[in-house]
């Protein structure tokens, strides 16, 4: 987690001079902008590259199904029939979940350290949240497998099944699987509050002070200061920390693919089994041995990129709309 | 399309960059005496790749083999799929599979006809957490496919109290676990189903990545192995070696002479020499032994085989290929045992001789 990965989507806090190139003389100069324009370009061409054999490998699958590819949710290795909607549904879904439990604690802790915490606990505080983030995801996958997931069939499920009646509920129908959408969505909570929290926090603290003095001046009280007029400041970056976290949850595979579940279904149940594009490439890639199941997975992982795309360009869109509403 | 095995074959000579290291400093093979042919203390380092199901032994063997006879031999367990895929490529000298090459994919090995040597059979046992049975329970071929079809639900479901009189069995949901990736386990557990049961045949069928009509997917053994420990109820299947490790309870399965045997070595080994007696003299050994004869067989197990081109390219490789099998499956086989593998039977090991020196009479050619 670098600040510099955070300036470009967050039009508050940049303070780069625009419109103006300085341009060298010497060859010195010349060698080094080649140099970079080099490098600059090699990141773009490594993407489409990427892209582009992905998308090779996975035709077959992508041509041979069709639309059904999105919306089948047949995925019968033996008998050759891909339908990968169980998978696209679960990565969003996981997502979903990851980002309703994460976004609001993550803005609290922001909020706290930037606001509220004394200066002697700031600094541990969020050294310790920014250090969630450096945990490998395997080491997450084994938490949930032997803490989170015995945690929610002997505690939370008996709970919302048998002490508060909601077992009819489709939300939380079916059998209790602890290893399931929710453990999912729970894992992944974690794993992507240190990135919005951090993001957010940046945000906040390169609110102006005369923001904050003004609102205080105006006579609001300390709650009415930052939620009238320091997070709505921050309102684009913040949107930008949501999606650096919501960018993380699609991709996540190993710490998934260990407590989801990994079932080739649809279901309403957050209590059910289910799969995500990312665990499913994982899991079947090592022994699938003919072609068009190797299309097929190849496929998931075009499908994958084209959610990924599509989820970031929303996230420009959001930034560059609420920043515009901002002036 | 027609890239991908060559991604497939990068992937697998970056995963074995150790190799390259070993050969260089594999000399200590010179040692060994060369063969008539001139390609004298080349590359000495055999490598293989396959199979991850018996990669504990295989390791265990060539390491053993290495310490006796100064031959290195590199094996890298990246599964069944990818030594099939390896050695169709002839990246590697010898593949090692949990399930037999199917006609179409030994039409595409690129080095002529392969053949299959079983190496050890491996079984794969039924295991559950009941916490509140104490006795070890029973169960039927047909009673497992219902079971993995979702066709019976409750563990005191009438058909499983009857084959378990006097076990208290609860009134809890089953919980089936299942692979979530391609295995061989998946296959041997699949061949069996489908052979004891015709709807289990005409729905999921025999393979090694399923369409499963209920349950939750466990990632590796380890992986199923764990879910089964950590969900009270939960029922799934595994093999032997992971059950063991992690202290599982394993049923009973009735065998096709109506027989309930518990899953060991030996029964897995009498249903490999059931099976070998009655194989024809001209067979391949890509066969299936599962739900075979005998009263003391188990009925859920399968060989396991290496994979080798029966016209060698290179004559020293050949020869050393052909006395490390012959080691592994008479001195090697005692190992198999403490690592929970089912050994060959001694009838089979006999038959199999004949067939690697005919490996070796293609290679000197």
């Amino acid at each position: 987690m670098t600040d510099a990965s955070i300036v470009p989507i967050t039009p508050a806090v940049t303070n780069t001079p625009t419109g103006v190139r300085i341009e060298g003389s010497s060859t010195g100069d010349r060698i080094y902008r080649w140099v970079t324009t080099a490098f600059a370009l090699v990141v773009p061409i490594l993407l489409l590259l990427i892209a582009w054999a992905v998308f090779v490998a996975g035709w077959p699958a992508l041509h041979k199904f069709g639309l059904s590819f999105l919306t089948s949710s047949d995925w019968d290795a033996v008998n050759g029939r891909f339908g990968a909607a169980p998978a696209i549904f679960g990565t969003l879904a996981s997502s979903l979940i990851a980002l309703i439990i994460a976004t609001p604690l993550a803005i609290g802790v922001a909020v706290f350290l930037s606001e509220f915490a004394p200066a002697w606990i700031r600094q541990p505080i969020a050294f310790l949240v920014d250090l969630l983030a450096a945990i490998p995801s395997v080491v997450y996958g084994l938490w949930g497998v032997f803490f989170l997931v015995p945690f929610l069939t002997s505690t939370i499920v008996p709970f919302i099944k048998d002490t508060l009646h909601l077992g009819d509920f489709p939300l939380f129908s079916g059998p209790a699987y602890g290893y399931s959408m929710l453990a999912a969505g729970l894992i992944l909570a974690i794993m992507v509050l240190p990135y919005i929290s951090a993001v957010t926090r940046e945000v906040l603290l390169a609110v102006p002070r005369s923001q904050r003095e003004a609102a205080l001046a105006l006579g609001a009280t300390r709650w009415e200061m930052i939620w009238d007029a320091v997070l709505p400041y921050a309102r684009s970056g913040i949107i930008g920390g949501i999606i650096l976290g919501l960018g993380r949850a699609l991709g996540e595979t190993m710490a998934v693919t260990m407590v989801i579940g990994n079932r080739h279904e649809i279901s309403a149940s957050l209590f059910a089994p289910g799969y995500t594009m990312a665990s499913m490439i994982a899991n079947e890639f090592s022994e699938a041995t003919n072609d068009l199941h190797v299309s097929a997975l190849m496929a998931v992982g075009a499908v994958l990129f084209v959610v990924t795309i599509i989820v970031n360009i929303i996230a420009r869109w959001l930034v560059w709309r609420v920043g515009k509403n901002q002036v | 399309m027609k890239r991908l095995p060559f991604v497939v074959a990068a992937l697998g000579v970056w995963g074995c960059s150790p190799q390259s290291s070993q050969k260089q400093t594999g000399d200590t093979s010179k040692t060994t005496p060369a063969t008539a042919s001139g390609d004298v203390g080349s590359s000495v380092a055999l490598t293989g790749a396959g199979a991850t199901f018996p990669a504990p032994l295989y390791s265990k063997w060539f390491n053993e083999y290495a310490a006796k006879t100064g031959v290195k031999i590199n094996y890298q367990s990246v599964g069944s799929g990818a030594g099939i895929q390896q050695i169709s490529e002839q990246t590697v000298d010898f593949g090692a599979s949990d399930a037999p090459m199917t006609d179409a994919e030994m039409a595409k090995a690129k080095g002529g006809p392969i053949m299959h040597i079983p190496t050890v059979v491996g079984l794969v046992v039924i295991a559950y957490n009941l916490p509140s049975v104490t006795q070890p329970i029973k169960l039927s071929g047909s009673l497992i496919a219902d079971i993995f079809l979702g066709k019976i639900t409750k563990w005191n479901d009438p058909r499983l109290a009857t084959l378990n009189p006097g076990v208290k069995l609860p009134a809890t949901d089953i919980l089936v676990v299942h692979r979530s990736d391609g295995s061989g386990t998946t296959y041997i557990f699949s061949d069996y189903l489908s052979a004891v049961s015709p709807a289990w045949k005409a729905g999921p069928g025999k393979g090694k990545d399923l369409q499963w009509p209920v349950g939750m997917g466990g990632k590796g053994n380890e992986g199923v192995a764990g879910q089964i420990k950590q969900t009270p109820n939960a029922i799934g299947y595994t093999e032997l070696a992971y059950a063991q490790q992690n202290k599982l309870s394993t049923a009973a399965v009735q065998n096709s002479a109506g027989q309930f045997v518990t899953p060991s070595a030996r029964a897995a080994t009498a249903a490999a020499d059931d099976a070998a007696a009655k194989l024809p003299a001209n067979t391949d050994y890509r066969v299936s032994i599962v739900n075979g004869g005998g009263a003391a067989t188990y009925p859920i197990t399968s060989f396991t085989w290496l994979l080798v081109y029966k016209h060698q390219p290179d004559a020293t490789k050949a020869k050393k290929l052909a006395d490390a099998v012959r080691w592994a499956l008479t001195d090697g086989e005692k190992d198999a045992e403490a690592l929970a593998y089912a050994p060959l039977p001694a009838s089979l090991v006999t038959k199999l001789m004949p067939r690697i020196d005919s490996l070796t009479m293609a290679g000197s050619r």
